[in-house]
Parts: C-alpha cells; sequence; structure tokens
C-alpha cells in the first residue's frame, strides 16, 4: 500500500498483516454490505479498456455504501483517443473525485497514475501485469471456504503460461505455507522466472500434465482458468490438448468434500455445465464475494474504517 | 616507459577510462557520443593488463562526466574505471558500479509498457548489480545487461 496516498497498485505491495485485515474488512461487508459510510464522496471509474463485469463489481459496491460514480467504460469515449496523455487525464478526473479506480490496457498504467496523482488510485487491472482486488476475492474465497489460509493444498490449472491471476497469487500466498500443484499443457507452463519466485520464498510446488480424477484428490482448492486457442503457437499442440483440462463432474468422485472449485469468469468450456449442481463448485459466489473485496478496498483506499 | 603506458600518460585535464572489456570499448565511444568531439581522445585496445588480460582505455581531454553519464555507463559496462585529472593530478578514482535505480537511461523492450506510451521517465530497479539485470518499475519486465537499449 503506498502510504502516501493510499493507492493499490498491486498485491506486492502489500505485508500479510495488511492483507488479512482487508479480509476482515470484506467479511463485515459481506455481513452487511449496505452502509452510507460514502456519502458525500465521488468515486471515478476509468475504464480505457472495456470490462463490464469488473465496471459493475465496483460501481455496486460504490452504490452500496452510498458513494457517488463517474467515469467512462470505453477509451473510444475518451479524450484519450484524442491524444490526451494519461497523466492529464487523471490530473483532470482528480479535480473532481475522491478515489480513481482504473483499467488500463498498458502495462504499469495504474502505477504511473498512482506517482502523478493527488487521490488514491486502484488499480482494476493494468494489460497482463496486475489485477489486485481479483487475487484479494480469491484469497477471500479460499479463506472463507477452508476456514484458512494457511497450508493448503492449491491446484491451479490450465494456462499458467500468461495467466496473471495465477501468478498474482503466488505473490499473495507466499506468506501462508501453501503447496501448489501446477497443471498445464506443456506449452502453457508455469514459466520458470515464476517458479525461481516460488524457490525463493520456499513456496512448495508440483508439476504435471496430466489432469485426472487421481492427480486432484488431495486438492482443497481448484483454481481453473481458461486455455485460449490464441495462445498456442503450434495450433496441432492445441487441437491435441484442448479437451485435456476440462473439468468434468465425474473427476470430483475422489476429490475431498471440503473442496472448492474457484475460476475468474468468464469461463468459456473448462468447467463443464454439469459441475455447477455439485457442491464444489465455488465459481459464482467467488464471483460475489468480489463485491465485499471491493468494498473494503476502497474503503482502505479513503482511510474509512467500519 | 612502454607503448600503453605511454597512452594513458600526460593528460592535465580530463577523465581517463580504465578496466573497459575489449568488446566495449567502442560502445562507450558511441554512447558518450566522443566521435562528435573536438578536444584530443585516445582510444587504446587490447592493451595488456594484469587484472584483465587484455583491456580497452580511453582518455578525454577537458571532459568530465555527469552522473547520469557515469550511471549510463555503469549499465551498459561492468567494473569500468574512472579517474578524474585535474591540472596533472590524479583528483578522483573510482570504480563505477550499478546504482540501485535507473531513471531515464534504459528504454523498457516491453511495447506495452506504459513508459513507451506516455512522456515519461522510464524507471529501474537494479536486481543484480552483478549481472547487471533490470526489473521496470512500471510493467515488471526483467531484462539482462545484453538486452539493454539506451534511450
Ligand atoms: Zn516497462
Amino acid at each position: 500500500m503506498n502510504q502516501k496516498n493510499r493507492s493499490l497498485v498491486t498485491l506486492e505491495d502489500l505485508d500479510k498483516e495488511k492483507i488479512l485485515h482487508l479480509l476482515d474488512q470484506a467479511a463485515k461487508f459481506e455481513s452487511n454490505p449496505n452502509r452510507k459510510i460514502l456519502d458525500g464522496k465521488i468515486v471515478a471509474t476509468l475504464f480505457f479498456e472495456p470490462s463490464t463485469r469488473t465496471r459493475l463489481s465496483f460501481e455496486t459496491a460504490v452504490n452500496r455504501l452510498g458513494g457517488r460514480v463517474i467515469g467512462f467504460s470505453d477509451a473510444a469515449t475518451t479524450s484519450s483517443t484524442k491524444g490526451e496523455t494519461l497523466k492529464d487525464t487523471i490530473m483532470m478526473v482528480s479535480n473532481y473525485a475522491d478515489l480513481i479506480i482504473m483499467r488500463h490496457y498498458l502495462e504499469g498504467a495504474a502505477r504511473y497514475a498512482s506517482e502523478v496523482s493527488p487521490v488514491p488510485i486502484i488499480n482494476a487491472g493494468d494489460g497482463a501485469n496486475q489485477h489486485p482486488s481479483q487475487t484479494m476475492l480469491d484469497l477471500y474465497s479460499m479463506k472463507k471456504t477452508q476456514g484458512r489460509l494457511e497450508d493448503l493444498n492449491i491446484y491451479l490449472v490450465g494456462d499458467l503460461k500468461y495467466g496473471r491471476t495465477v501468478h498474482s497469487m503466488l505473490q499473495a500466498m507466499r506468506y501462508f505455507n501453501p503447496t501448489f500443484h501446477f497443471i498445464a499443457p506443456s506449452e502453457l507452463q508455469m514459466p520458470e522466472e515464476w517458479k525461481d519466485y516460488c524457490r525463493h520464498y520456499g513456496i512448495k510446488f508440483h508439476e504435471s500434465t496430466e489432469f485426472n480424477e487421481d492427480i486432484i484428490a488431495d486438492a482443497d482448492i481448484l483454481y481453473m482458468t481458461r486455455v485460449q486457442k490464441e495462445r498456442f503457437s503450434d495450433l496441432l499442440e492445441y487441437e491435441r490438448v484442448k479437451n485435456t483440462y476440462i473439468l468434468h463432474r465425474d473427476m470430483l468422485c475422489k476429490a475431498k468434500p471440503t473442496m472448492k472449485i474457484l475460476h475468474p469468469l468468464p469461463r468459456v468450456n473448462e468447467i463443464s455445465q454439469d459441475v455447477d449442481e455439485s457442491p464444489m463448485a465455488y465459481y459464482f459466489q467467488q464471483a460475489k464475494n468480489g463485491l465485499f473485496v471491493r468494498e473494503a478496498l476502497i474503503c482502505n483506499s479513503l482511510d474509512i474504517q467500519i | 616507459m612502454g607503448k600503453s603506458e605511454l597512452l594513458v600518460a600526460a593528460l592535465q585535464n580530463g577523465t581517463v577510462i580504465d578496466h573497459i572489456p575489449t568488446d566495449k570499448v567502442f560502445d562507450i565511444v558511441n554512447l558518450l557520443k566522443l566521435q562528435e568531439m573536438k578536444t584530443p581522445i585516445t582510444i587504446g585496445n587490447y592493451l595488456s593488463s594484469h587484472r584483465m588480460g587484455r583491456k580497452g582505455i580511453i582518455k578525454i581531454s577537458d571532459r568530465f562526466f555527469t552522473d547520469h553519464e557515469v550511471d549510463k555507463m555503469a549499465v551498459v559496462v561492468p567494473n569500468i574505471q574512472l579517474t578524474t585529472i585535474r591540472d596533472y593530478e590524479v583528483v578522483d578514482k573510482k570504480s563505477v558500479t550499478m546504482p540501485d535505480e535507473i531513471n531515464g537511461i534504459v528504454k523498457c523492450p516491453n511495447p506495452k509498457c506504459i513508459t513507451n506510451h506516455e512522456p515519461m521517465l522510464t524507471r529501474f530497479f537494479v536486481t543484480d548489480k552483478e549481472c547487471g539485470s533490470l526489473r521496470c518499475r512500471y510493467c515488471n519486465k526483467e531484462i539482462t545487461r545484453d538486452e539493454v537499449k539506451l534511450l
């Protein structure tokens, strides 16, 4: 957390105590999401890249707390298409808003905005780089369903090469002694630099290209991600593996009864529809948790305690 | 007096850049735009060195370097030695080492990095001073010394 202006750019800026504090705050919002504590506050949501799902979640959070929202949902409607710099847009908006929530297609945009902005910035995604509120809601969902964050067996499945959510999860979980299992096709395995990160922080991990009921029998958390065709340089390889990393209901037969399935959404076909009826399916509730987590992040950036 | 010693002797005012790896001498020339200077410059290469076997050396009359220029050299060429001479006396002698942060010197190779789209300074953390590896403060891209492109 940038204490100077209380921006949230990346989870790497948060220590363990701060992460746990924010998760506690989110739990309070879950018990009562409607609190008029942002009365008189104006929050800007600047989406230079459209993301309806994330924007609605943040804007709902502001509305449920009694604040007001200004902003735009698509760069095509903003002056950046007329060549205005990001800095100028941020300076202009900070004249009106108490907090800026921004999503941008360029990596590092939120960090830069937090350096020039007189009001706090919350990063709602900057290209392939960071998306801290997504990671916080993943953590919240794990803690809520397992009763703890320590010592979890976490299985990350699918695209581990390009998936920023799985990389952020490694960073955020480094405080909690997890054991990770990386399950991915050979083209999309966890990059070496992230495995080095795990070694550096003493995070245990195992790797596999196989995905079946025996492999996942020990999982506390099964974190599914999309395997997208455009990520493959070899399309034959894609055709060969495209059905390998799909979760079917019958693959849950040996799973722990407390195991939960997470997914950052939107899903395409990597979780088959019959899984939705399983008590282990948690991805829709997970998305709902995003609201409580974002309420907590917004209040934190505005220095409002509950 | 041997020939290589002759090369570094008798600079009245200026800077001697010593301990340059033989394949980096002309990188330094380009970096400091020495080819555009109109003062006496001596460039030596493949000179014997106790420490390095073979080395390069550049001595430049009436030219002193700013911290910014020294940082630039540190990014491209590790462990060179800079000697400042005034009135035939050595007034400063130091090994150039990587600073903790490199600001406004290196271009980020990531085309989707904000620094390539905004009129702003680039900023890199030095993640390993020995290897000269850097990490972009904005997009987190890691680069090695060989991948470094100067602005
Ligand atoms: Zn960069």
